[in-house]
């Protein structure tokens, strides 16, 4: 604490003013009232410090105390992260639940407790890589912790700090405890840091490598780069949450932040009880071994809704900076702007659009910005990555709204979902006339999975576009306008969407399909288009193309086991070419 | 509403009234979001809410409105304490006002607690995920968007369509349960709806013989606007001891929220607070956040609360704020159709912007049945077929469709008169599979490409009936 207390003079819901704080610096800390709820000061205004505050206001006071505890808010950064759940301002949330010793006595979040993040009395096993004498500058590897059975913890010196080692304390040791000592300074393995402040590295990279999801539509139609920067936005029941959480399951990342920022309580629990039972996609182990939960939901405060984001954000980058590619997902990146919003209105400020406050584009600007593939701190030739996936809740999915225009300027990637594909069960909703990607990684899939990969993804998104504008054309005058080869278009641009694009989440097989899957299956689509076509042309009557029954087993590709794909889909190419050329 | 605490100060202080508020002057000591008590000049008692302090000066929201009140004779007394209600199992069966005041000419409950209305929320470690299937009877329910307990599931209605008697079926077969389930107890908060409506709801619980069950808040279309803010709060607030203190199953109705939003935008007009979309509050999808986010089921814990949410959308506008944000925070929604309506459907539930959510948490094989989610995939892909080529139809004729389309076409009008139309009579989840299986039996295994060919092999070989390749066979020979 610094200074002497303040008072409040004002209470308005999550915002509250109080004067007499003379010390307290912007974002600063503050306890507020008897029960010393958690501020932050977000506007200094002569006297009057306005502070946001992190939980339930009831029962304050005018007058009521009004501490500056002199930081701002940080989140705690160690081994322990991975597999917990935390609320907006990194409060574990299994603790707060536990009362006489029943692990959910406290089912419901009281206010003023206090629990440190990370857990204090575990012990972690400190294996330096360091000696003394070493010379070490911010960034420096200094020791390894195995945080889970298969992510290694890199211990690395904070980013204001150099010096010679002079002593190593290797071994068990719980966070805290000095482990490493610069120029006779201990350092132990737990750092803080300012959530509102992006961590430093050695520069970017290009983003040159795609994040690989599992996701037709996405890996073959849109893909997003490692480091890169994702939007979705969908009306409500477009497949947001179900896509967010996919991506946590399936995406090639080492680590997952999932940020549930005003949402659904029921959504986290989902992940939270199926999470510890599914494996890692990589490494076998359990998927929450990979994963970081930050909930808070739309029933948890706002304030606290407001800093979610950033905690986040802070704890992606930290395992960035250990050189791990992490993927960090926000649902929903609306609900965190209501939240700006909401504070704003009472403090009164001058609204821009539809509310929000002026400053809307500029606070998105940066979130967005703090995701990329860089050169981490500390030499060695380490590079990490963070991959934003951001979903919007546009009101009455109208897309003209400032989170999602604002949003759609700043990402590389733009999964439009669309609520007519969702009414009809088309999932994943991402509409392929809508969505697109900034990012030029087609090099990559030719070089790794086939040569004519995006050749082929450009025929189907060609053949997509296609098929919508013939589509506006039978709802005029009818299918009988069109010519037999325009039949086609329509017969294999149904396949690419009912066969191709759409993948249900819930199915045990198709959830994840690998690229070489992908690639085999988008090469039997466009076999079936060229060889039918020539038939076509030499004069075979388009309908009995369509009643080829070979096609059906076009339409169950998606069943096929994954090691599999490749031998099947040569099997299937012969029959094919077969019944093709026996019409 | 009762509050415990002793009244210790007491202000005559009104600086002016507005809409619902009454501005005060000159006070100390007041408690953001305390509960107090306004007494007018008459000497008659109101309840309302301190919405904001600010140095001397004190807004409060007056439950029961402002009329007859003045500056000068007012007086406002503090309560030191937020809004709180009497909560014990003598609420079975009984009815309350909106603030939770026995309105059956009954006298007061024993109140085992006091618990504060507002509710606190639930910690998401906490919850357990909603996975029983609760049977309602209604085909378009039970067999495309499968409710469960624990869930929270508007029904998206508009003026003049029939959402009050889908909710009474539901409350009504819910409240019997299963053979080996457990049923409901019911409660059930009537936010500014008719006395007509309020008491069909009550005629059909009766008839079902589940009032003893029942605990009824009413705040009806006459009572007044502001208490509705309350009502929602105060019925939750007895349903959440009801689930979790004495572990009972719960299904709240709410009825008509959209009442509820007018009120919200009311109060803040009368702020001049900045509006958002159309008029209603910024901060409304954080408030209904607040009343929806009570459902839910807790680990360890006996009880549920399912909530059943009605509202009118205005001008059978979906993208309206109300449906919109209800939408974005609910799990999933049941939207009526007037076009159904109009035909005589009933319920004239439009499945295609349904949704249940959590449906998939609550069917298959140990739950329901292992077809369910085959079946439910394959009649949505053939409806909305069906209806997309009415649109077509409608243009360009029927003689330009294919023989493919003009069974789906069929399709679809079957679907609405067989299955959606069921007149008020109840079916098991059984009978409405099976129903779902007749509908599907014109189609050919390659048509029915949501359903595992397995799944159809195994179906058309238990049933007896030849494989539909054959059957065609038959018919050309
Ligand atoms: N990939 C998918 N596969 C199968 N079903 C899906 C898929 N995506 C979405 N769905 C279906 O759509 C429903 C709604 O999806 P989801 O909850 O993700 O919507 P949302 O966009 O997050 O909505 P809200 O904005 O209201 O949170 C799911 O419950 C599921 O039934
Ligand atoms: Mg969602």
């Amino acid at each position: 604490m610094s200074g002497a207390p303040g008072r409040l003079v004002r209470i308005a819901g999550p915002v509250v003013v109080a004067t007499g704080l003379d010390e307290a610096r912007l974002y600063n800390l503050v306890r507020v009232g008897r029960d010393r709820l958690i501020g932050e000061v977000i506007r200094l205004d002569g006297d009057e410090a306005v502070i946001q505050v992190y939980e339930e206001t009831s029962g304050l006071q005018v007058g009521s105390a009004v501490e500056d505890t002199g930081a701002p808010l940080q989140v705690e950064l160690g081994p322990g992260l991975l597999g917990q759940v935390f609320d907006g301002i990194q409060r574990p949330l299994p603790p707060l639940a536990v009362k006489n010793g029943e692990p959910f006595g406290e089912p419901f979040i009281r206010r003023g407790v206090q629990i440190s993040a990370l857990p204090r009395d575990r012990l972690w096993d400190f294996v330096p890589t360091v000696t003394v004498g070493d010379i070490v500058e911010p960034g420096t590897l200094l020791g390894t912790v195995k945080e889970t059975a298969t992510l290694e913890h890199r211990i690395l010196v904070p980013s204001r700090m150099r010096g010679t080692v002079t002593r190593i304390q290797a071994g068990e040791a719980p966070v805290e405890q000095p482990v490493v000592w610069l120029d006779d300074r201990p350092l132990s393995m737990m750092r803080r840091w300012p959530v509102r402040e992006p961590r430093p590295t050695a520069g970017r990279l290009d983003p040159d490598a795609p994040l690989i999801t599992g996701q037709r539509v996405i890996d073959t139609l849109f893909p997003v780069a490692l480091g890169g920067t994702t939007t979705i936005p969908g009306g409500f029941g477009t497949g947001k949450t179900v896509q967010e959480q996919s991506l946590a399951r399936w995406a090639a990342a080492d680590v997952i932040v999932y940020i549930g920022c005003g949402e659904r309580g029921n959504e986290l629990t989902d992940v939270l009880r199926e999470f510890p039972e599914l494996s890692d996609p990589r490494t076998g182990g359990p998927l929450m071994d990979r994963t970081i939960l930050i909930a808070n939901t739309s029933n948890m405060p706002v304030a606290a809704r407001e800093a979610s984001i950033y905690t986040g954000m802070t704890i992606a980058e930290y395992y960035r900076d250990q050189g791990y590619d992490v993927l960090l997902l926000a649902d929903s990146t609306s609900r965190w702007a209501e939240a700006l919003r909401e504070v704003s209105g009472r403090l009164e400020e001058m609204p821009g659009e539809e509310g929000f406050p002026a400053y809307l584009p500029s606070r998105l600007a940066e979130f967005y910005e703090r995701a990329g593939a860089v050169r981490c701190l500390g030499g060695g030739g380490r590079e990490g990555s963070v991959t934003v996936v951001g979903a919007v809740s546009p009101p009455g999915a109208d897309f003209s709204e400032p989170v999602t225009q604002y949003s759609m300027r700043l990402a590389g990637v733009f999964w439009a979902l669309d609520t007519d594909l969702a009414r009809r069960r088309h999932f994943p909703a991402i509409h392929w006339t809508r969505s697109f990607t900034l990012y030029d990684i087609g090099a990559w899939f030719d070089h790794n999975v086939a040569m004519d990969w995006e050749e082929r993804r450009r025929w189907a998104l060609e053949l997509l576009h296609r098929e919508e504008q013939l589509q506006s054309v039978v709802q005029l005058m009818g299918a009988d306008v069109l010519a037999p080869s325009e039949q086609l278009v329509f017969l294999v641009g149904r396949m690419l969407r009912e066969d191709f694009l759409q993948q249900s989440a819930f199915d045990d097989v198709d959830a994840f399909c690998s690229l070489e899957k992908q690639y085999e299956m988008l090469r039997i689509i466009s076999l079936v288009y060229e060889t039918t076509r020539r038939a076509v042309r030499d004069g075979v009557d388009p309908e009995a193309v369509m009643a080829l029954a070979v096609l059906a087993d076009v339409a169950r590709m998606r069943d096929w086991p994954p090691d599999e794909a490749a031998e099947r889909s040569r099997e299937l190419e012969t029959r094919i070419i077969e019944d093709v050329e026996a019409l | 509403m009762t509050s415990r605490a002793l009244r210790v100060i007491e202000f005559q202080t009104v600086e002016y009234v507005s809409g619902p508020l009454v501005f005060l002057e000159g006070v100390h000591g007041v408690q953001y979001d305390e509960t107090v008590e306004i007494v007018a000049p008459g000497g008659e008692v109101r309840r309302g809410q301190v919405l904001e302090v600010d140095r001397s000066r004190a807004v409060i929201e007056v439950f029961a409105g402002t009329r007859g009140l003045d500056v000068a004779a007012t007086r406002v007394r503090l309560g030191g304490d937020a809004a709180r209600l009497g909560v014990g199992v003598g609420m079975l069966g009984r009815m309350f006002d909106g603030s939770g005041n026995a309105a059956d000419g009954g006298p007061p409950i024993l109140p085992e607690a006091f618990w504060e209305v507002a509710g606190l929320a639930m910690n998401p470690a906490a919850r357990e995920h909603p996975a029983e299937f609760i049977e309602t009877g209604v085909s378009a329910i039970d067999g495309l968007n499968t409710l469960v307990r624990g869930q929270k599931l508007p029904i998206f209605s508009g003026f003049g369509l029939p959402a009050a008697q889908l909710s009474a079926q539901v409350a009504a077969r819910a409240s019997v349960g299963g053979s080996d389930r457990e049923g409901f107890v019911v409660v059930f908060a009537a936010l500014g709806i008719t006395h007509r409506e309020a008491s069909f709801f009550r005629r059909f619980i009766e008839d079902s013989g589940a009032l003893g069950r029942t605990v009824m808040f009413l705040n009806l279309a006459d009572d007044p606007t502001i208490e509705r803010l309350l009502t929602p709060r105060v019925a939750l607030t007895a349903a959440e001891f009801l689930a979790f203190e004495k572990g009972l199953h719960v299904l709240v109705i709410l009825t008509d929220m959209t009442n509820y939003c007018e009120a919200l935008r009311e109060v803040s007009t009368a702020r001049e607070e900045i509006p958002g979309r159309r008029g209603y509050p910024g901060y409304m999808y954080t408030d209904l956040a607040s009343i929806y986010e009570r459902a839910g089921r807790i680990r360890d814990h006996d009880g549920s609360i399912t909530q059943l949410v009605i509202l009118s959308m205005p001008d059978d506008d979906i993208t309206h704020p109300i449906p919109d944000l209800t939408g974005y925070i609910t799990e999933g929604q049941i939207v009526l159709s007037r076009e159904l309506h109009r035909k005589g459907i009933d319920p004239p539930i439009d499945v295609l912007p349904s949704l249940s959510r959590l449906m998939n948490a609550g069917i298959g094989a140990d739950k329901t049945r292992f077809d369910h989610r085959q079946v439910a995939d394959q009649l949505y892909a053939f409806y909305a077929e069906g209806r997309d080529l009415r649109r077509l139809v409608a243009i360009i004729g029927e003689a330009a469709l294919s023989e493919h389309d003009r069974r789906s076409l069929a399709f679809a009008d079957d679907f609405e008169r067989r299955f959606i139309h069921q007149g008020g009579a109840g079916r098991s989840l059984e009978e409405t599979l099976e129903l779902a299986w007749s509908l599907l039996d014109q189609f050919t295994t390659a048509d029915l490409k949501r359903i595992h060919p397995e799944t159809i092999a195994a179906r058309r070989r238990g049933k007896d009936v030849p494989p539909p390749d054959q059957q065609a066979d038959d018919d050309g020979s």
